[in-house]
Formats: C-alpha cells, structure tokens, sequence
C-alpha cells in the first residue's frame, strides 16, 4: 500500500474516532458528586434508580436526562472539592469543621461506624476502652483480649477519611482533650471496601468501616456491649453513629436540587434501607 | 533551501516545547515545596521520623527509607531475572523461539500497574502472610510486584545492549580457546556494560516514581520499616494518598516531597550517566 494511501486511511480512521464523540448520548447537564468513599456506593444506588426513573420520564416528555458522575477521594477531598466549584454536590460522613461550615449541608442517612475482624476471630465485643488500647497499638496480641496468639494487624483509613475523622473522635479521645495517635505501624487503605478486604482475608486483622458496608464475609464486634444495628444507630445506643451529608454551595437548585429531592423522597430513603443504611427521617 | 529551514524551525519549536513543559514543571515543584522545607528546616524535613501534617510535623525519613528499600530490592530481582533471561535471549535460545518470547516479554510493559497491584493484592499479599508471617502487605511484596514490572525494560534493553557487541569478539575469545561461559562473563558482558548498567537505571527510575501498585500492597504504615516484611510507605505512595484534602503548608510538604522525589531521580541518572562515560 503506498505511503500516500496509507496516510489517507489514518486521516478517516482519527476523524471517524472524533466523530463518535458525538455518539454520547446526554444533552443535558452532568451532575458531579464527590466525596467520601462511605457515602459512594450509596451515592451509586441512587443515581442509578434516579436516571432509570429520568429515562422512563424521558420517553413520555422528552426531558434529558441528567449524567450522574459519583467520584470518591475521601471527605475532606469532597468538601474542599464542592468548595471549589470542582462538584456541585459533596460527599461527607464526618461533621463538618468551622471553618467548612459556610456550606450548606443536607443529611441524606444515618450510618455507624463498625469494628470489624475476621470470621475466624474468636473475639465478637470490646470497650471503648480496649477498642483504643488495640488501635493505639498499646495492646499488640491477640491473645490479651481472649483470642489466639497472634499479633494484631491494625487496618486505618488517610487522614482525609470521614470514617476516620468520625472513629477518632468517638474512640482514640479519652479522657484527655487531645486523641491517641493511632499505632505507627497500621496499615493505611484509602477506601472501606479496601479495609474490608483486608480484615475478610487475614485473621489477625481488624479495622472500621461504615455500618452499611458490613457484609457476611466479616464479623461486627459488639461495642460496650451495644450490638450495631439499625435500631441501635437510630436510637443512638451504639456509641459510633454519624450522619451522611449532601454538600452544596448554598442551598440547591436545579439538576442538584432535583436529585437531592429524589434522594430524601420515601422512595430514595427506602432504597437506602435496603442498602445497609438508616434512614434520616 | 527554504523549505529545509522552515522544517528545522518547526522542529526547534516542538524540541523547545518539550524542554520548556520539563523546566517549567520543575520550577514549579520546586516553587511550591521549597518554602516549607526551608520553614520547617531541610534536614529536619529529611530526618525526622514523625509525619503528623495535621499537627505540623513533616518528617518524611520512613518514606525516603521505604522508596529506597523498595526499589533497591526490585532492581535485585529485576536484574538477576532480568539479565539472565536476556543472556538466555541473546546466546542460548533458538531464533525460533526469540521471535516469540521477545514480543511476549514486550507485552508484559503493556499492564498497567492497576493490575500488578491487583494481581499483588489477591495473590502475592496472602501468599506472604501465609509463608512467612506478617500482615503481608511488605516491602516484600512491592519489590517483587515492582522487580516484575521492570522485566520488560531491563530485558529488551539488556538483550539490545548484548546483541549490539560486536561478533568479531565473541569468535576470537572463542578461536583462542576460550569456553562460552568464559566468553560470556570476560567478553560480552563488559562489552554490554553500560547499556546494562543504563537498563538497570532506567529500571530504577520506573520502580521509584511508581505509585498505583506500591500503594495496593505495601501498607503504607508510616514507620521505619524494620525488615522484609515490615509494611512501608514510600515517597509517591505518600503524596497519592493525601494530596485529595491537602491544603495549605499540608499541600506544600506533598509538594516537597515532590522536590525530593526529583532530586533522587537526578542523582540516579547522574550516577548512570558518569558509570557509562567511565566506561568509554
């Protein structure tokens, strides 16, 4: 093939692949969610049932239907992010500081944050007390607290986490104003389901994830003789409970607002329930 | 004669350009991160073990040491397995069979680190808690996943750097009597030196500045690591992780550590640079 031909091809083959951007299918605005990687899946459920809602709306009035982009990065990176102007809505699951207060904040669910350890783990409740003690890394076998002897392998988020931020407060503080620094050598995951894996596959594991997120493949520890559970976090027994948060700047308006709007309604909160998580209302 | 000209300025731009985004990086980085290393003071920053940046402290000792026991560790594997399977390549397998292992090994550089770390996580990490103990996630198993994941490069270029010795050298060493082995390890490989040496560097610079894979499994506990199976956190792991939610002085010392990545980088290519010219 000459050279010349060859060149020709090249030209239709790149302008062809220009002209499928034209094949995406959204007219109307997207919509940018980001933030905390507890809120995340839920984030994904319902931004899932909305658009399947939106398009059979779509096909009787012709509205467009709203993209849905849902990004993690940890809460601190959603709050600085809907901040900036980067995302119209914000993800966060811890409260939010003084200096962030100038936003405008929308809880979406109640959710608790959960000590988890392996299956095979004999261990099934602490205390606030020796919750601390093992996360601080005071306490560095298992064997002190009933179970084999092995040493503890402490899972921790970054330090952007809102899961962290909300179990440091809850737990490292003491009676002292200042937490206790948790143990040097924890291993550090920047999402939960990455904890989750983790505790799931090694037996001498523990860490914290969100109550929504706790599945058959490892074992919630009861804490202060609380178990979690939907009861209990809504009644505010279990000592870890925290709320999510829509963030926006100012209060919401258009695509964001409707989607919010969707996420409060009785259908929105049920999806939630069905998903691990406790309804705000 | 005029066309020529118009071609070589063309061509002076696009050079330029790409110098220029190098440079302007760089000034960048270090426009960002100086300041703070200067303000919390250099040898501080660079020997204190506490990084507590939302307490003010930005020590980055663990992480220097982490980046540099890991990729030292990768290079190991990566230059044992690497340079005998170019040996092999080079002198002992059939052309035949060259043909298809080249474009295999060549595949292997395709993966994106996602999947290392993938593979490393799954596999690599339980398989290490098992045998030797430890939560897994190790410096171990960085060096392994990283040693794979420089294979390509140190191989294609090593195998480059073999063939390009010149035949005339191999058949004398030969006709004056000398065994292969002796040819190999007297003849060719010091003749192959510095391409070796330049694979093993380029090897190198791809295992300090990988970030994807080495976050999956090495820990990224901030700590000393106290042997092989200690979890680790290196220099790139550690800006990944936080630069989502840094802010202010936090954002400065990720910064820094960017500047401390650059120079090490630049002190390996430097020590590539002077082993090569020594040679010729």
């Amino acid at each position: 093939m000459g050279s010349s031909r060859r060149s020709w091809l090249l030209a239709l083959g790149l302008s062809g692949l220009f002209g499928l951007t034209g094949c995406a299918r959204n007219n109307g605005d997207s919509l940018v969610i980001a933030g905390s990687t507890s809120v995340e899946p839920f984030a994904e459920r319902l931004a899932e049932l909305y658009t399947a809602r939106q398009l059979k709306a779509a096909e009787t009035s012709g509205t467009p239907v709203t993209e849905i982009n849902i990004q993690g990065g940890g809460s601190s990176a959603g709050i600085r992010a809907v901040e900036n102007g980067i995302c119209q809505i914000g993800m966060s699951s811890r409260a939010l500081t003084l200096a962030e207060s100038s936003l405008y904040e929308i809880p979406i669910a109640l959710d608790g944050i959960v000590i988890i350890v392996n299956r095979r783990n004999p261990v099934s409740a602490l205390t606030i007390e020796q919750a601390r003690a093992i996360f601080s890394g005071e306490v560095r076998s298992w064997d002190e607290l009933g179970g084999l002897r092995q040493s503890i392998t402490v899972i921790t988020r970054e330090e952007g986490s809102g899961t962290r931020a909300s179990f440091e407060e809850k737990v490292m503080f003491g009676e002292d104003s200042v937490p206790r620094p948790f143990a040097r050598d924890a291993l550090v995951q920047d999402s939960n389901g990455a904890v989750r894996e983790i505790v799931a596959s090694d037996p001498a594991a523990i860490g914290y994830i969100s109550f929504g997120l706790v599945d058959h493949r490892v074992r919630a520890l009861a804490l202060d003789r609380v178990s979690p559970s939907d009861s209990t976090i809504r009644s505010g027994s279990y000592p870890i409970t925290r709320r999510f948060l829509f963030l926006t700047k100012g209060p919401p308006t258009g695509k964001a607002k409707d989607f919010i709007d969707y996420v409060l309604s009785p259908e929105g909160q049920q999806a939630l329930i069905d998903e691990g998580l406790v309804s705000i209302r | 004669m005029r066309r020529a000209t118009l071609i070589e300025y063309l061509l002076l731009l696009t050079a330029g350009t790409a110098v220029a985004a190098i440079v302007l990086i760089v000034i960048f980085i270090f426009h960002e991160g100086l300041p703070l290393m200067l303000k919390f003071g250099v040898v501080r920053f660079l020997t204190s073990s506490h990084w507590a940046p939302t307490r003010g402290e930005y020590g980055i000792l663990p992480m220097i040491v982490g980046s540099l026991a890991v990729t030292v560790l990768a290079i190991l594997i990566g230059a044992v397995l690497g340079l005998s399977c170019a040996l092999f390549l080079a002198e002992f397998a059939p052309r035949k069979s060259v043909q298809i292992l080249k474009p295999m090994i060549e595949l292997l550089a395709g993966i994106p680190s996602v999947v290392y770390g993938f593979i490393g996580v799954v596999v690599l990490v339980p398989l290490i808690r098992r045998l030797l103990g430890g939560p897994g996630f190790s410096v171990l198993a960085s060096a392994i996943v990283l040693g794979i994941m420089i294979l390509p490069m140190v191989i294609a270029i090593s195998l480059d750097a073999l063939n390009a010795v010149p035949l005339s050298y191999k058949e004398g060493s030969l006709a004056l009597g000398a065994t292969r082995w002796q040819t190999l390890y007297r003849v060719l490989l010091p003749s192959a030196r510095s391409g070796i040496i330049a694979a093993l560097i380029l090897g190198m610079g791809r295992a300090v500045g990988e970030t994807m894979a080495v976050i999956m499994i090495a820990g990224n506990a901030v700590r000393l690591p106290d042997s092989l199976l200690s979890p680790v956190r290196t220099l790139t792991s550690n800006i990944a992780l936080e630069m989502g939610y840094a802010s202010g002085d936090h954002q400065a010392a990720l910064f820094a550590t960017g500047v401390v990545l650059f120079i090490i980088t630049m002190i390996l290519n430097t020590i590539a640079l002077f082993t090569i010219q020594r040679r010729d």
